[in-house]
C-alpha cells in the first residue's frame, strides 16, 4: 500500500500542477478575449484576405480566403526546403568526402569552410546574402547573359522556362521506369543472395530510366521547348525580363545561406559516418576477395549509410524550421504570410499562432516517427 | 606520359626539370593575378587559360616518386600529390588562392578607410571601416544612453571578475564551487543587470536584501545541520520577500525614491551587450530545465514520462521564430490583464525553454550511454532516487555529453539574432537598423563581415573550450 502511494502521488501532484498552469492560461485567454470583444474560433479562415504575396506558386490574390494565404505560405516553405536540402546534401556529401581526403590540401580547405560557415549565425549569413551580396549584382539592363540564356540581376534570376506538350504521357513512362527498376532491383537481390550472380544492375537501370521517356518523345508526341526570358522596356529607366522562370532574389538569398550553413553539418554527418566503419571491415572485405568498387558498394557503404542517415535527417529537419527565418528578409513562407500579416489583419494571435506551429510539428513528428521505422528496420539484428 | 621513364639512377634531371614547370605555373597564375601580367597572352584564348594547369600537372607528375630519399619531396608527395586526380585538384586549389588573395585584401586592408568621422572620407574601393568606428558605440550598446555606459562596462567586467573565481579557488573552497556557480553566481549576476543597467532600485531593494540576509544567518546558528541546506534554500528569499511587500511597504516606498541610477527601459537595450546578456541567462537557465527534463524523461512514473517526451517534442518540433511570436503575441493574452511581463524577459523564457528541449536530449543520451551496472552498484549501496543521480549518474553522464551540450550552447548564442521577431535590436539588428541610416547608406557589406567577425572568433573559442573539457574529462572506461 505504502510503495503504490509512493508511486501514484508525484505523478497526482504533477498532473494538478500541469492542469493549474493550463487552467490559469486558458481562463486568463478566455477573460482577455472576452475583454477585447473576440470570439475563438477557426471560422475566419475562410473570409476573404484582402492582401497581396509577392510570390506563390498557386494561383493567388486578394480575393482568396485566409485558408488559400497559408496554403501559398506552406508551400512556399516547402519550395525553398527542397532546393535548399538538395543544394545541401551535394555540398555536404563532397566537403564531408574531402574532408577525408589524403590530400592535405584538400582536407585543410574543407576542414576550413566547416568551421568557417558554421560558427556564423544563420540569420547573419542570410542578411549577407541578401542585403550585401546579391545588392551587387547588375541591373537587368546590364546583365550579362550566362551561357547566353541565364540572367543573373538585382532582380532575380531569370532562367529558361519549359514548355511541354502532352507532359502527362512523359511522367508516365517515368513512373513506368521506375517501377520496373524496382521490380528488377528485387529480382537482383533475390538472384544474388540465392545464386551468388550478380546482374549489371545499375547500366540496366540507368538505361531503363533515359530509354523509356526518351521513347515517348519520338512515339508520343511528347516534345519541350525552353521559352527565354527576354528584356523588356517598361518605362525609360525601368526593365524587366519578361517570360521565362524568374526567381526572387529573397529565394535564392535565403536558399544560399540555408544550404552554405546546412552543408557543414551534413559533412561532419558524413564524415562521421564513413569514419564510424572500422578499417577492420575493409580488410575483411579486401580479403575474401571482393573488388574496391564492390569493398565501398556492399561493405563500407551501407554500414556508412546506417550512421549517416539519421542525423542527416535531423539536419533536412533543421533546414526546414530554420527556412522560416524568411520572414527576415521578407520571402513569403508560411511565417511572414500567415503568422505575420494574417495575424496582423485579423488580430487572431491564438489560432493563427498554434496552426502555424502545429504545421511545423506535424511536419517534424511525422518525419521523426518514420525516422524511428527506418532505424529499426535498418538496426543490425544481433543474436 | 609513358615515355618519362623514372628511375633511380636519373630521376635528378627530372626533378629539377618538375620544379621548374611547378614554378613557372605558379608564377604565371602569380603574375597574371597580383599585376596583370599575362605572359602568354600571344597564346589563342582558352590555351593560355589553362596552360599553368597543363604545365604544373606534368611538373607534379614528373617529381612523383616514391622513396626518393629527399625527405621533403617525400613529404610533398605523400601530401599533396598521390596521384594525378589529387594532382589537379592541388594545382586548383593553389589558383584559386592565388587568384582570390588579390582582390579580398584590396578590400579588405590595402583599399579600405579607417579615418575620418564622415561617410566623405570614404572615397577608396575597399571597405569602409570608418562606419564601423562610428558606429561602433551603438554596436556594442544598442540605444542605452550614452552617459550611462559605464554602468554596462562596470556590471560586465565585474561580472567577468566573479566568474572567474572558479579558476583561483583552493582545494578547501572546491566543493562549493557547484552550488556558487548554479545559485550565487546567477543570483548576483541578476541583481548587478537589475540594478545597474537597469537602475532599479538600487538602496532601497539592497536594503532589504542585507537585512535579510543578516536575520537569516543569524537565525541559522540554531539551526541544526540536518536541514541547513534546506534552510539557506528558502529561508533568506522568504524574509526579503516578507520585508519588501508586507512589513515595510508603505513606509519605505519614500527611502526607495532617493536619487539612484536612472533607469533604463530593456528596449533601449541592445547590440553585442544584449547578445551577451540573453545568451548568458538562457545558458543558466536552460541547463537545470534540461537536466531536470531529461531525468523525467526516463523516470518510472508513467505519467510524468509522458507529460516530459510531450513537452520536449514539442519544442523540438517548432522553429524558434515562431516561439518567439508566440512570447511577443500570444503569450499576453494567457496573463491577467494587470500583469505586464517585459520583453526581454519574455524573451529570455521563451529562448530557456526551447533550448532546455535540446539540452534534455543531449543529456538524455548521456544517461542512456552509461552501463546498467552503473545503477545496479549505486542501488546495491542504498542509496535513493537523488543521491544516487547527483553522485554517481549525472556526473558521468555530463562527462560524457560535453561536446553535445556545447553544441546546443552554440546553437542557443547563434540563435540570439532572432530576437528582432518581438523587436530587440542586439548586434545583427543594429546593423540592419544603421544600415537603413541615410547618412550611411550602403555600406551593409563592412556590417555584417564585421559581425560575422565577431560571431566566429565568439563561437569558435567556445568550441575549442568545450573540445579542451572534453579532454580534461575524458577518463578511460
Amino acid at each position: 500500500m505504502n510503495a503504490k502511494l509512493k508511486k501514484i502521488i508525484p505523478q497526482l501532484l504533477t498532473l494538478t500542477f500541469v492542469a493549474l498552469v493550463f487552467g490559469f492560461f486558458s481562463y486568463n485567454a478566455q477573460l482577455n478575449m472576452e475583454n477585447r470583444g473576440i470570439s475563438f474560433g477557426y471560422g475566419f479562415l475562410s473570409q476573404e484576405s484582402s492582401f497581396d504575396v509577392q510570390f506563390s506558386l498557386i494561383e493567388y490574390d486578394g480575393s482568396h480566403s485566409y485558408f488559400r494565404a497559408y496554403l501559398v505560405g506552406l508551400l512556399n516553405t516547402i519550395l525553398v526546403s527542397v532546393i535548399g536540402i538538395i543544394f545541401a546534401t551535394i555540398i555536404g556529401v563532397i566537403v564531408g568526402i574531402a574532408r577525408l581526403s589524403t590530400n592535405l590540401l584538400i582536407n585543410k580547405a574543407a576542414a576550413y569552410y566547416v568551421e568557417f560557415f558554421r560558427n556564423i549565425p544563420l540569420l547573419l549569413q542570410i542578411f549577407f546574402w541578401y542585403f550585401a551580396a546579391l545588392r551587387a549584382l547588375p541591373l537587368p539592363e546590364n546583365a550579362e547573359p550566362i551561357f547566353g540564356v541565364i540572367f543573373l540581376t538585382i532582380k532575380g534570376l531569370f532562367i529558361p522556362a519549359f514548355v511541354w506538350n502532352n507532359l502527362d504521357i512523359f511522367l508516365y513512362s517515368l513512373l513506368a521506369a521506375i517501377i520496373s527498376i524496382i521490380v528488377i532491383r528485387s529480382y537482383a537481390n533475390r538472384l544474388r543472395e540465392k545464386h551468388g550472380k550478380q546482374i549489371p544492375f545499375l547500366y540496366i537501370s540507368l538505361g531503363l530510366i533515359i530509354i523509356l521517356p526518351l521513347l515517348t518523345f519520338l512515339m508520343g508526341g511528347v516534345t519541350l521547348s525552353f521559352e527565354i526570358p527576354e528584356l523588356v522596356q517598361l518605362a525609360k529607366t525601368s526593365f524587366r525580363f519578361n517570360g521565362g522562370l524568374g526567381l526572387p532574389p529573397e529565394l535564392i538569398a535565403l536558399t544560399l545561406a540555408l544550404a552554405l550553413y546546412t552543408a557543414t553539418f551534413i559533412a561532419e554527418c558524413v564524415r562521421a559516418g564513413i569514419q564510424g566503419v572500422s578499417k577492420g571491415q575493409k580488410e575483411a572485405a579486401a580479403s575474401i576477395g571482393l573488388t574496391p568498387n564492390q569493398v565501398l558498394k556492399l561493405v563500407i557503404m551501407p554500414q556508412a549509410l546506417r550512421i549517416i542517415i539519421p542525423p542527416t535527417t535531423n539536419q533536412y529537419l533543421n533546414l526546414t524550421k530554420n527556412s522560416s527565418l524568411a520572414a527576415a528578409i521578407a520571402y513569403p513562407d508560411l511565417v511572414l504570410v500567415f503568422a505575420g500579416t494574417a495575424l496582423m489583419q485579423t488580430g487572431r494571435a491564438i489560432e493563427i499562432v498554434s496552426i502555424t506551429m502545429l504545421t511545423y510539428l506535424t511536419l517534424s513528428v511525422s518525419i521523426s516517427v518514420l525516422m524511428n521505422w527506418y532505424n529499426k528496420k535498418i538496426a543490425i539484428k544481433e543474436k | 606520359m609513358s615515355f618519362v621513364k623514372i628511375t633511380k639512377d636519373n630521376f635528378n634531371n627530372y626533378l629539377y626539370l618538375g620544379v621548374f614547370l611547378i614554378f613557372v605555373s605558379i608564377l604565371d597564375v602569380f603574375l597574371n593575378s597580383f599585376f596583370s601580367i599575362n605572359f602568354t597572352a600571344f597564346l589563342p584564348g582558352f590555351l593560355s587559360f589553362v596552360l599553368p594547369l597543363i604545365i604544373g600537372f606534368i611538373g607534379l607528375y614528373i617529381i612523383r616518386i616514391e622513396h626518393s630519399g629527399i625527405k621533403n619531396l617525400d613529404i610533398i608527395n605523400k601530401n599533396i600529390n598521390t596521384n594525378n586526380f589529387n594532382a589537379v585538384l592541388t594545382l586548383l586549389i593553389i589558383f584559386v588562392i592565388i587568384k582570390s588573395l588579390p582582390p579580398f585584401l584590396s578590400w579588405f586592408i590595402i583599399d579600405a578607410t579607417i579615418a575620418g568621422d564622415t561617410k566623405e572620407a570614404c572615397t577608396g574601393t575597399g571597405a569602409c571601416w570608418t562606419y564601423i568606428k562610428i558606429w561602433l558605440r551603438r554596436f556594442v550598446y544598442g540605444m542605452y544612453p550614452n552617459a550611462e555606459q559605464w554602468r554596462i562596462n562596470l556590471s560586465f567586467i565585474s561580472l567577468t571578475a566573479l566568474g572567474l573565481v572558479g579558476f583561483f579557488a583552493t582545494e578547501k573552497y572546491k566543493k562549493y564551487l557547484t552550488l556558487y556557480y548554479v545559485v550565487i553566481y546567477p543570483f548576483i549576476s541578476f541583481l548587478f543587470i537589475y540594478f545597474f543597467i537597469s537602475g532599479g532600485r538600487i538602496f532601497f531593494d539592497f536594503s532589504y536584501g542585507i537585512i535579510a540576509a543578516a536575520i537569516s544567518i543569524i537565525l541559522g546558528f540554531f539551526i541544526p545541520n540536518k536541514f541547513k541546506l534546506y534552510y539557506f534554500l528558502i529561508v533568506p528569499i522568504t524574509f526579503y520577500i516578507l520585508l519588501k511587500y508586507v512589513f515595510f511597504f508603505e513606509e519605505y516606498i519614500e527611502l526607495g525614491m532617493i536619487e539612484g541610477l536612472v533607469w533604463v527601459e530593456t528596449g533601449a537595450w541592445g547590440g553585442l551587450s544584449l547578445t551577451f546578456i540573453i545568451s548568458f541567462f538562457c545558458l543558466i537557465f536552460c541547463f537545470p530545465i534540461g537536466m531536470a527534463l531529461a531525468l523525467g524523461r526516463r523516470s518510472d512514473f508513467p505519467l510524468i514520462r509522458y507529460i516530459c517526451i510531450g513537452f520536449i517534442e514539442f519544442w523540438r518540433g517548432v522553429p524558434l521564430i515562431t516561439v518567439l511570436f508566440m512570447s511577443s503575441v500570444m503569450f499576453p493574452m494567457f496573463l491577467p490583464q494587470d500583469v505586464y511581463v517585459d520583453k526581454l524577459v519574455r524573451c529570455i523564457i521563451a529562448i530557456s525553454l526551447f533550448e532546455a528541449a535540446y539540452v534534455a536530449e543531449v543529456i538524455r543520451g548521456g544517461l542512456q550511454a552509461l552501463p546498467r551496472g552503473q545503477y545496479d552498484a549505486a542501488k546495491s549501496l542504498g542509496m535513493g532516487y537523488w543521491k544516487m543521480h547527483i553522485f554517481v549518474i549525472l556526473p558521468q553522464a555530463l562527462k560524457l555529453v560535453i561536446p553535445g551540450i556545447a553544441n546546443t550552447f552554440l546553437a542557443l548564442v547563434k540563435d540570439t539574432p532572432l530576437i528582432f521577431v518581438v523587436g530587440l535590436l542586439e548586434i545583427v539588428g543594429m546593423l540592419n537598423l544603421a544600415k537603413t541610416n541615410p547618412e550611411w547608406l550602403g555600406f551593409a557589406m563592412e556590417g555584417y563581415v564585421f559581425a560575422a567577425i565577431i560571431f566566429w572568433i565568439i563561437c569558435y573559442a567556445m568550441s575549442k573550450y568545450s573540445y579542451n573539457l572534453e579532454i580534461k574529462y575524458k577518463t578511460e572506461r
